[in-house]
């Protein structure tokens, strides 16, 4: 059990996979611009990347038998494909606000890295199958954690006085590292 | 190693994530009526709200499901309406498009600045701070809030206040929401005069403040044929519904508040 709660803090806060391990940037840097859409991405991808570790864990073992591991990330990628499918249906039936502020980065969350990688970690580490939940979780989790507190970030930068070539992109990603260095404060703590 | 056990696995792998989706597809469907893709297809798609729905999809549905009027798309205009009478057979009625105007004329050279601004770059910010650093507390700000919402990108600062390009703007009417001191206002394009100026200060306030402000003098009320400006609060305003645009206004109006198109 305090294996589990070490994972779950270890993979949201210690190695938060935008701000230390730098993946997934591109919907982070593409959802955040509001608070409500960058929770609302945080959490598809919470649901993408649980459910597809659920299934990539018994994915895994079946490969195992037949002596094909090489083929993991084709194989991960067809399953997180799988549940951004029904991410973006179910989201599409049920809230159809969010699904018009999510856009092009809801079915982006295929090629999300943050969430192969999230899968691809479950089988290097070798996790069982409740610590590879723990561990998607986190990593889930430590994604919406970093979205929301961003959106909070560019809604100063909105109103900020900004030199002119700074403005937009640039701006943004050097927020992005100042936000990313206070994170770092997280390492060394498990 | 054999190729043949990886080309099974991954045909069942991709054979049951198909059927899965397949069965989703028919649990999450979203009933959509035929009608409202024709239409959301006839509408420009800009997202600007004018309509009062959310959005063009919004729009469409509101047409099909709650019996909207079909003329409220003002992007659109006369041929989205002939549009959406088409998809839903009914007459459209007349839609007469409309252009947004600032109605200030108290560019750098006319107006006289209260104090030297170098807060945040917003008009709501200047506005906070003593009604902004205009002398003339109800003159354009020129510090472009109407220019960040403009889908368009119809305005911009033109000599210190914000100037809209006709050929650019729909008549969203998002600029008229934003503008902390309302001296935007959207109009029908028939209209050719305009009175540029919102100041209610008295005439004596007025003249200290700004060279192209109204004073209230009422020359343009009683040259009016048509009995359509009335001047109130030392502030002159014009009925477009009886306004002809004749222009006589134009001509006796000494400060540049009336302006021709």
């Amino acid at each position: 059990m305090k294996e589990l709660v070490m994972i779950l803090i270890g993979a949201s806060l210690i190695n938060n996979v935008v701000l230390s391990q730098f993946m997934g940037i591109c919907a982070f840097l593409g959802t955040s611009k509001q608070l409500k859409s960058s929770v609302g991405m945080g959490l598809a991808v919470v649901f993408v990347m649980f459910f597809a570790s659920l299934v990539t864990y018994p994915v895994y073992i079946l490969l195992g038998r037949i002596d094909a591991q090489y083929l993991k990330t084709v194989a991960f990628i067809l399953v997180i494909a799988l549940f951004v499918q029904l991410a973006e249906m179910a989201i599409k039936r049920f809230i159809p606000p969010l699904y018009k502020s999510l856009g092009v980065y809801l079915p982006l969350i295929t090629t999300n890295c943050a969430v192969l990688g999230a899968a691809i970690t479950n089988v290097d580490k070798k996790y069982t199958l409740a610590q590879s939940l723990v561990n998607s979780l986190g990593t889930g989790l430590g994604f919406t954690l970093a979205l929301v507190l961003f959106a909070g970030v560019r809604i100063r930068l909105e109103t900020s006085d900004i030199p002119e070539t700074f403005k937009g992109v640039p701006a943004t990603l050097v927020a992005a590292a100042i936000v990313s260095l206070s994170f770092m404060g997280f390492a060394g703590i498990v | 190693m054999s190729i043949i056990e990886p080309i099974i696995f991954f045909s069942a792998l991709g054979l049951g994530a198909g059927v899965l989706l397949a069965a989703a597809s028919k649990i999450f469907y979203v009933k959509t009526d035929e009608r409202v893709e024709k239409i959301s297809a006839a509408l420009p798609g800009i997202n600007c709200g004018a309509c009062g729905f959310s959005g063009c999809e919004g729009y469409a549905s509101a047409v099909v499901n709650e019996g909207a009027a079909l003329n409220l798309c003002k992007t659109g205009g006369a041929e989205a309406a002939a549009a959406i009478s088409e998809v839903m057979g009914v007459d459209a009625g007349e839609s007469v498009p409309e252009k947004a105007v600032v109605r200030c004329k108290g560019d750098c050279e006319a107006a006289t600045v209260k104090y030297d601004f170098e807060g945040v770059k917003s008009c709501a910010a200047a506005e906070i701070f003593y009604s902004g650093f205009k002398k003339c507390t109800s003159g354009c700000l020129g510090l472009g809030d109407c220019i960040k919402v403009c889908p368009q990108g119809a305005i911009s600062i033109k000599g210190g206040i914000a100037v809209v390009d006709e050929r650019k703007c729909v008549g969203c009417g998002i600029c008229v929401r934003e503008c902390p001191n309302g001296l935007i206002a959207v109009r029908p394009v028939t209209n050719k005069v305009d009175y540029n100026c919102m100041s209610k200060d008295s005439a004596k306030n007025t003249l200290a403040a700004c060279k192209n402000g109204c004073i209230g003098c009422r020359q343009c009320e009683r040259v009016c044929p048509e009995h359509a400006v009335k001047v109130e609060n030392n502030h002159a305003e014009v009925d477009y519904m009886l306004c002809t645009s004749c222009g006589k206004c134009a001509g006796v109006c000494k400060r540049r508040v009336i302006s021709v198109r």
